[in-house]
């Protein structure tokens, strides 16, 4: 089985995602340059973090009409989980592939720092190897991280229990405090309606290994590889 | 038409006109003014070093580990073992972010992450030291000195997080003499193989030359010629001499290099930074042994009706030269082609130790590679010793409230949490921070090579102002015991010397000390300078900043399991502390921030004594016994004591016993004698230190212990006590509550 | 021909740029001072005029985005030099 890290002009969390990714063991995984523009050959798609064109007239509209990514929408149409993490959240957005937008952080300034996230739901193929409510720690580290939709699209997101992670302090509970960028409902990532693409600001590939503070973030990839598994074995 | 060479024009380009002269008797003729702007650049300060080249020949430079010594190449490069190196340097950028702190920041930034990929190393960290003018309050200047740290701070996470290189820490520095000439300094470090060290010559006659990134604008004409002037009034009108950055681009060009030099088609390369063109076209040639001609009608332009002189003087951001051997010009054009970045052949390396430019058919320029590169006139400025500092006696340092002094210290900018700084800046990236910013030193697991690095910068310029020498042995000497309170082993030194008008003699002579302190500091800790920098002219109308060797230092954690931090860890812990309780107000921050006094004799630094208790932290960490260590620096053992109880996750209190019941209180807290750290140890383990320490002869106090809601202190007879609390949100807050002032 | 698009944040979408400007411009005196807003303008200068319906279109899918944010093209009068 095979991953595929995509690689827009700007991303650098290439090198993390991959690195984490074969971590977890038993898949290949591999750079997906953005101007090819097939994913045969994959079984899952990383859009990782970075600047993917500087952030240029917005963070991720120009990199959403690279080659690749009408490539990768066939294939989240037909299934294919795909996990966009701190830009790659940002270019599924402007995609279209995930409602809502990311704007500017409330306080005006980038900032990198630990967050706690709650798992508000195990039913995508990232989180099956969490359990509801539990506890992540992970960090953030962007400028334009503050999630946004309109009062129709939060509601339906919550009704089909959509919010996957959400930002709380380290009790759990959902407090402005511990909201890092001003996000609505405290949202810190989500998923479409066949919950095979998941989008989230904070990064798991930050937090694969005991050395960096939190392993919180192998557990999503090691979800995405079991599943896979599964999937391969029907 | 050529137009006149009269001395007001030599004057303008910051040459004298026994420098022309010189330029005239080697070249046997006048240089016309293309080629008299070349000279200017080249001979410039900023590039040439003239005045202070035989100073900097001083510092120790070569050991077992150096593969490439300071002065050879764009950086140094140091053995890290398994067949890795580290290339790393730090560089200045200070007038710039005088007049655009934003751009001037992020620009330096981007040229020193330059420096290091130029050297075929992927850059992994950056470290920063910057130095402001007071911002606390309402007037003017707070204002403005705001504005600067916003300005500067903003840019560098800006261009850092954007390329996507961590910045792992740094220091911040806020007094009155920086008012007007902030320093930026910043340090970049890079990883490489040994077999993937590449030089920045023209090697191969014949060779293609390729020019590659940004293209070439009217960006910061003659930035490097400006850098060699005081700052004044005027040069707030000079903002065309500021280049804005893309770090965009930077990250295209880095993957780009390091994919081309990954391919082996590349035989030299150079970064275009101070000097742009000019520079990196006589440089290559001049360590090549060779020489390089181009024709800048190829050179990319985004401007119409550029000349020769403004594209070779040009210092458009972005750009590299690069050598490339015959036969692998396709391979240029790919990379650079798929990275979409603008690239062209502009000439080629010929064998005879010109430098030839062109334009379209006829001659621009045509002098000796190495009269520019190396033959810069060589100046020995004079050096008059300033007063020296006086011992301030202390019967005549009045007795404060302690209490209040020590809340006072963490309030200080100087010393208050950065972490309104380092939140900005992405220190998270290329997952291998181990020990993020707002410990001793940062430390970075360097996966690819299995190895973990332990970074710091120190330098404390209210010692080198009152006594240039000790202050910098002390800055080699702090960062030394940095490293090792993180369980590293220091490996080498990269300096950016910040001084004032060198033809002043009170200033060189505080260059001279300060290099002659540094060097010797080195020799003792073993740790070769591998590169850095120096900018002068550090001045503004009301004087010279205070002399501000800073020093940039890398060490090796041999063994994850001696990876320490500084803040306390378990209740009950026993604090020791390790060196003398020492008395040496001088120079205090207390005696500046309490009483409102610059003055005194700085500490003494005792070599012998400070090996030996390095020696012995070390030797603790390494068996095991220590759960925390912290260096005593600004604010002695009470603002030490103070950042192990509040700098952790988890805030902790203690209480401790220190000195006699006849001592006074503010002596022993904020006294700032050399050679300390406070250490936290298991109490199973107590005995075994004191042992150690013992048959070291390292001086060893048994302080108290770990544990409570309160920090209290006692002498036997005075007790104060300080609710946890309350100190954090005093030092946590402070720069943040300062910078919402409006 | 140059032709502009201003791209300005929806009402709806919190903009904390343009609350930080207001409390600027406050400070600096201009107390009456009630709301700001900060947007984009876009100069685009064409060899030949683009097709209309063609230009709106991307105006939706690329310069804005119409989650957060709301265009208008200002296409130049006969009048302006």
């Amino acid at each position: 089985m095979k991953i595929a890290v995509v690689q827009f002009p700007g991303s650098n969390c290439d090198q993390d995602c991959l690195r984490a990714l074969l971590g977890v063991g038993r898949i290949e995984a591999e750079y997906l340059w953005h101007k090819e523009t097939s994913v045969s050959g994959f079984d899952a798609v990383v859009l990782p973090g970075g600047f993917s064109y500087g952030d240029y007239l917005r963070c991720g509209a120009i990199a959403r009409f690279s080659p690749i990514m009408k490539a990768i929408v066939s294939a989240t149409a037909a299934g294919m989980p795909v996990i966009g993490i701190c830009n790659g959240f940002q270019i599924l957005c402007e995609a279209g592939l995930l409602p809502g937008a990311l704007i500017r952080n409330q306080r005006l300034h980038f900032i990198c720092q630990p967050v706690w996230l709650r798992t508000e739901t195990t039913d995508t193929p990232f989180t099956t190897q969490l359990e509801k409510n539990r506890l992540l720690r992970m960090p953030i580290a962007h400028g334009e991280g503050s999630y946004f939709a309109d009062s129709r699209t939060l509601e339906m997101l919550e009704s089909q229990n959509r919010v996957v992670f959400r930002y709380t302090n380290a009790s759990g509970d959902t407090t402005p405090e511990s909201n890092p960028n001003g996000s609505l409902a405290n949202i810190a990532g989500i998923c479409n309606e066949e919950r095979n693409v998941l989008g989230m600001m904070p990064h798991p590939d930050r937090a694969w290994d005991r050395r960096l503070g939190s392993e919180d973030g192998k557990l999503l990839f090691e979800s995405l590889v079991a599943n896979l598994e599964l999937a391969a074995a029907r | 038409m050529a137009t006149a060479i009269t001395a007001a024009i030599v004057r303008n380009h910051g040459l004298t006109e026994e420098e022309y002269e010189r330029i005239k008797s080697a070249l046997n003729r006048a240089p016309n003014l293309t080629e008299l702007g070349v000279f200017s650049v080249m001979w410039s300060e900023h590039c040439s070093y003239k005045n202070t080249r035989l100073e900097l020949k001083k510092f120790p430079t070569t050991g077992p580990k150096v593969l490439v010594k300071a002065g050879e190449e764009n950086a140094g490069v140091i053995d890290i073992g398994n067949g890795w190196a580290v290339a790393f340097k730090m560089e200045s950028h200070n007038h710039p972010s005088a007049i655009e702190p934003f751009q001037g920041a992020a620009t330096g930034v981007g040229g020193i992450i330059r420096d290091i990929f130029t050297m075929g190393a992927r850059p992994i960290l950056l470290l920063d030291s910057l130095r402001f003018g007071p911002i606390r309050g309402h007037s003017p200047q707070a204002r403005h000195n705001r504005r600067l740290f916003a300005g500067v701070v903003a840019g560098i996470a800006h261009y850092g997080n954007c390329v996507g290189i961590p910045t792992l820490g740094g220091e911040v520095y806020f007094d009155e003499s920086y008012e007007g000439n902030p320093l930026v300094n910043v340090l970049c470090l890079g990883v490489l193989r040994h077999s993937e060290i590449v030089r920045g010559a023209a090697k191969g006659v014949g060779n293609p030359v390729f020019y590659v990134g940004s293209e070439t604008g009217r960006d910061g004409l003659a930035g490097a010629a400006f850098a060699s002037r005081d700052l004044t009034d005027e040069s707030k009108q000079d903002r065309p001499a500021v280049q804005v950055g893309d770090p965009f681009k930077g990250k295209l060009l880095l993957e780009a290099c390091l994919e081309l030099l990954a391919s082996g088609s590349v035989a030299g390369i150079q970064d275009m930074g101070a000097a742009g063109l000019t520079c990196s076209t006589c440089e290559t040639a001049s360590r090549g042994g060779t020489g390089v001609q181009i024709d800048v009608a190829l050179v990319p332009q985004r401007e119409h009706g550029m000349t020769p002189y403004e594209i070779l003087l040009s210092e458009s951001q972005e750009r590299m030269l690069i050598i490339v051997h015959g036969g692998h010009e396709e391979k240029v054009r790919r990379i650079f082609e798929k990275w979409d970045l603008p690239y062209a052949l502009v000439g080629e390396v010929t064998d005879d130790g010109m430098m030839r430019v062109l334009e379209g058919g006829s001659v621009e320029v045509e002098i000796p590679a190495d009269m520019l590169a190396n033959d810069a006139p060589v100046y020995v400025r004079e050096a008059t010793s300033s007063h020296a500092a006086i011992r301030v006696p202390i019967e005549g340092i009045p007795r404060s409230d302690s209490h209040r002094s020590l809340i006072v210290l963490l309030a200080e900018p100087t010393i208050a949490s950065k972490n309104w700084v380092f939140r900005q800046y992405d220190h998270t990236v290329r997952a291998g921070t181990i020990v993020p910013p707002g410990s001793d030193a940062g430390v970075f697991y360097v996966r690819e090579a299995d190895k973990i690095l332990a970074v710091t910068s120190d330098c404390n310029g209210l010692y080198c102002k009152l006594d240039p020498r000790e202050g910098a042995r002390i800055a080699v000497a702090e960062a030394a015991r940095n490293l090792v309170c993180s369980g590293a082993a220091p490996l080498a030194v990269t300096d950016n010397l910040n001084f004032g008008n060198p033809y002043r003699p009170e200033i060189f002579w505080q260059l001279r000390e300060a290099v002659e302190g540094l060097a010797e500091a080195c020799r003792r800790f073993n740790t070769p300078v591998t590169g850095g920098n120096v900018s002068l002219y550090n001045q503004n109308p009301t004087g010279a900043v205070d002399p501000t060797p800073t020093v940039g230092m890398v060490g090796i954690i041999a063994n994850e399991d001696w990876i320490t931090r500084q803040y306390f860890r378990n209740e009950g812990d026993i604090i020791f502390l390790v060196g003398p309780i020492g008395e040496e107000m001088g120079a205090t921050h207390y005696l500046k921030v309490v009483h409102g006094r610059k003055e005194g004799l700085p500490p003494r630094l005792n070599f012998e004594l400070e090996l030996r208790v390095q020696q012995t932290l070390a030797s603790l960490i390494q068996h095991g016994f220590v759960q925390s260590a912290h260096d005593c620096s600004e604010g002695g053992i009470g603002v030490a004591l103070a950042e192990c109880c509040i700098s952790g996750e988890i805030k902790m209190g203690a209480s401790v016993r220190i000195g006699n019941a006849t001592d006074r209180m503010d002596l022993l807290l904020f006294n700032e004698t050399q050679s300390r750290a406070i250490i936290s140890v298991s109490p199973e383990d107590a005995d075994a230190v004191e042992k150690h320490c013992a048959t070291a002869h390292t001086p060893l106090t048994w302080l108290g212990a770990v544990g409570g809601t309160d920090l209290v202190v006692t002498n036997g007879q005075e007790t104060l006590t300080w609710k946890i609390a309350e100190l954090y949100e005093t030092w946590y807050c402070s720069i943040e509550n300062i910078m919402s002032t409006r | 021909m140059k032709v502009r698009v201003i791209v300005m944040p929806k009402e709806s979408v919190l903009d904390p740029q343009g609350v930080a400007v207001r409390n600027a411009l406050k400070d600096v005196g201009l107390q009456s001072v009630e709301n700001v807003r900060v947007g984009k303008l876009l100069e685009l200068e064409f060899t030949t005029p683009p097709d209309e319906g063609r230009l709106d279109e991307i105006c939706r899918d690329l310069l804005s985005n119409p989650v957060i944010e709301d265009y208008a093209v200002r296409y130049p009068c006969p009048t302006d030099t």
